[in-house]
């Protein structure tokens, strides 16, 4: 019966099948290949026997892997610095989208939204390089600011405790004004006879925000909170690698540029596979538990 | 009665005020920094150097963007980096159309298993050096092609295409069109894409600034520097500090330095300008977008 029904549909739509062909085979090559390529975690892998030759180590990398002093520090660092990133972004994106929701249209909430919003489009690159600009001790804005006041100038990134509100402030300058975005649009789907007839209850606007607005927002920030905690173990490698220097590495240091360095600078490919591996397996599960318990609790989730 | 419409309008009013005020701190904090990097930009190098300069320029010069322009490396990154961005992009919105579109058809057998298999790239991946394997054996190391084909389809602007083109290409006009004796494929090049423009658009634009925007890519696969895009070379300069210049006269360092301080932040604004400039014009599409691709299903 479904095999008919598949011979029937390829009758009719073969050429629509055809063009899946390529991008098909591109997610293969690209994606489901790597994945298998991932058993390089349980394997010694030797160059000239390939990966499938290499010989079977079984969990020996892992075991490597925690027992190395590095692995606790790894962990604390790419935790701490991810929570910190959520903690911080998520109630100031909603508090911005509040805010710009509670004024009228006109020329100031256009440019507030304007002047916010841009910064997500420049480049990490950028973005990094401003930053480390506007802290740098020599020339930076922020220790010439300090020097008025005549505290002396600070090597901000060359000092480890810096490192985390650093990585967070920029980031959080960086993306406010996008996040923002998503809960004006879920603000602006509220029904508007929900503002009415609590305005005619006679409630404020700040009691209007808390039982008309918070609630109304509440599933986009479920999921967008879910998807933040199921990630927290995959902070990107971009920045914290461009912000990284010898001085601040002990704060600095996290899964993804270990796992740079392991494989690609030192060439270690089965011992960087295996930590990878373990990175990403941690994230799936954390993305099913959160996902699972923001269902329970509120349900919202992911799929529904 | 009358009390309570006095009293509750002023404490609005307060209210309205604290707003205003938390918007205008929003608003300065991100744009001082910009209005900073710009006037710095527009400085002389020795206003630069020694600290002078706040939010409008100091001894106003063009000299940065002189260097900017007259440095061979940056030029070259630049114009990799648009190599990349047009051919990445028309790649990308290719590969997305020709996917997205087949598992829009409900009457095509199949699409729910293969959306499953596209949406788990999302959830689990095989890791850096896996992914870097494969793209060695398949001889992409060191070539323009590692930059575009890795990256070629977002499994994001894929759930977006395709939703798009559930909602707003209508069953009924397949099926007219169909009873017309027009194929799949005409009906997708002659009725789905013209519909569809604006969605392209967005598309497009998504995969654009990505690929505008990145370095990591470069930065694994590539070694050779004729190659590097924009980004890279600007961490380079930017954060590894190598400007690649000459043997320095001992007279004349402490001037290179204020220079090379100064086409920091004209370096900023050039490569920061492509995006900033269409940005206006697409933010309203790319929210929509975002849109598109929540909705579930």
């Amino acid at each position: 019966m479904a095999i008919d029904g598949l011979r029937r549909s390829f009758e009719r739509h073969w050429t629509l099948y055809l063009l899946m062909v390529v991008p098909l085979t591109w997610f293969a090559v690209f994606k489901y290949i790597p994945m298998s390529n991932a058993v390089l975690a349980f394997k010694n892998f030797n160059v000239i026997k390939g990966i499938w030759g290499s010989p079977w180590i079984g969990w020996q990398n892992f075991e490597l892997f925690f027992a190395n002093p590095v692995f606790w520090n790894l962990v604390k660092n790419t935790f701490l610095l991810s929570v910190y990133t959520v903690a911080a972004s998520f109630p100031l994106a909603i508090a911005l989208a509040l805010g710009l929701n509670e004024i009228r249209q006109g020329l100031f909430k256009r440019t507030v939204q304007m002047v916010t919003y841009a910064p997500y489009f420049i480049s990490t690159v950028v973005v990094v390089s401003m930053t480390i600009l506007v802290l740098s001790p020599r020339l930076g804005i922020v220790n010439e600011g300090l020097g008025f006041f005549g505290v002396p100038a600070i090597d901000f990134l060359g000092n480890p405790d810096y490192f985390r509100h650093i990585y967070v402030w920029s980031d959080v300058w960086q993306t406010t004004g996008y996040s923002a975005v998503i809960y004006l649009a879920a603000l602006s789907g509220i029904d508007p006879a929900l503002h009415e007839s609590a305005r005619i209850d006679g409630a404020s606007r700040l009691q209007r925000i808390r039982h008309v607005d918070l609630p109304g927002i509440m599933p986009t920030a479920v999921i967008i909170l879910v998807l933040a905690v199921g990630n927290i173990m995959a902070i990107g490698f971009e920045k914290a690698f461009l912000l990284q220097n010898p001085l601040n590495l002990s704060e600095s240091e996290i899964i993804a540029t270990y796992v740079y360095k392991t494989g690609l600078l030192n060439a270690d490919f089965s011992m960087a596979t295996a930590v990878g591996l373990f990175n990403s397996v941690i994230n799936l599960v954390l993305l099913l538990a959160v996902n699972w318990v923001a269902k329970r609790v509120t349900g919202n989730g992911l799929w529904s | 009665m009358k009390v309570r419409r006095i009293r509750e309008p002023r404490t609005d009013r307060i209210f309205l005020v604290c707003v205003y005020l938390l918007l205008t701190v929003f608003l300065a904090v991100v744009l001082l920094p910009l209005l900073y990097i710009v006037a710095s930009s527009f400085s002389s190098p020795e206003a630069v150097s020694s600290g002078r300069v706040l939010f409008w320029p100091v001894d106003f010069s063009l000299r940065g963007y002189n260097a900017v322009f007259q440095n061979p490396q940056i030029v070259q990154g630049y114009l990799n980096s648009l190599f990349y961005t047009v051919v990445g992009t028309i790649v990308s919105v290719t590969m997305t159309i020709a996917i997205a579109y087949p598992m829009s058809r409900r009457t095509l057998v199949g699409r729910n298993t293969v959306m499953t298999l596209i949406l788990f790239t999302m959830l689990f991946t095989g890791g850096l050096i896996p992914t870097y394997l494969v793209v060695q054996s398949a001889g992409l190391l060191d070539t323009r092609w590692a930059l575009i084909v890795p990256q070629a389809i977002g499994v994001w602007q894929v759930i977006i295409a395709r939703t798009y083109f559930r909602t707003a290409i209508p069953e009924e006009l397949v099926e007219a069109s169909q009873l017309d004796g027009c194929g799949d494929l005409r009906f997708l090049w002659s009725v789905v894409i013209p519909l569809a423009k604006p969605m392209i658009a967005v598309v497009a634009l998504m995969y654009a600034i990505t690929q505008w925007n990145s370095y990591f890519d470069a930065l694994i696969y590539l070694k050779n520097p004729d190659l590097f895009p924009l980004q890279l070379v600007l961490r380079n300069i930017l954060i590894l500090n190598t400007t690649g210049g000459g043997a320095v006269d001992a007279s004349v360092v402490m001037q290179r330095q204020q220079l090379a301080d100064l086409l920091k932040y004209s370096l900023i604004v050039v490569a920061s300008v492509p995006v900033l400039l269409i940005y206006p014009f697409v933010a309203r599409y790319f929210t929509k977008g975002i849109m598109i691709g929540a909705v579930k299903g």
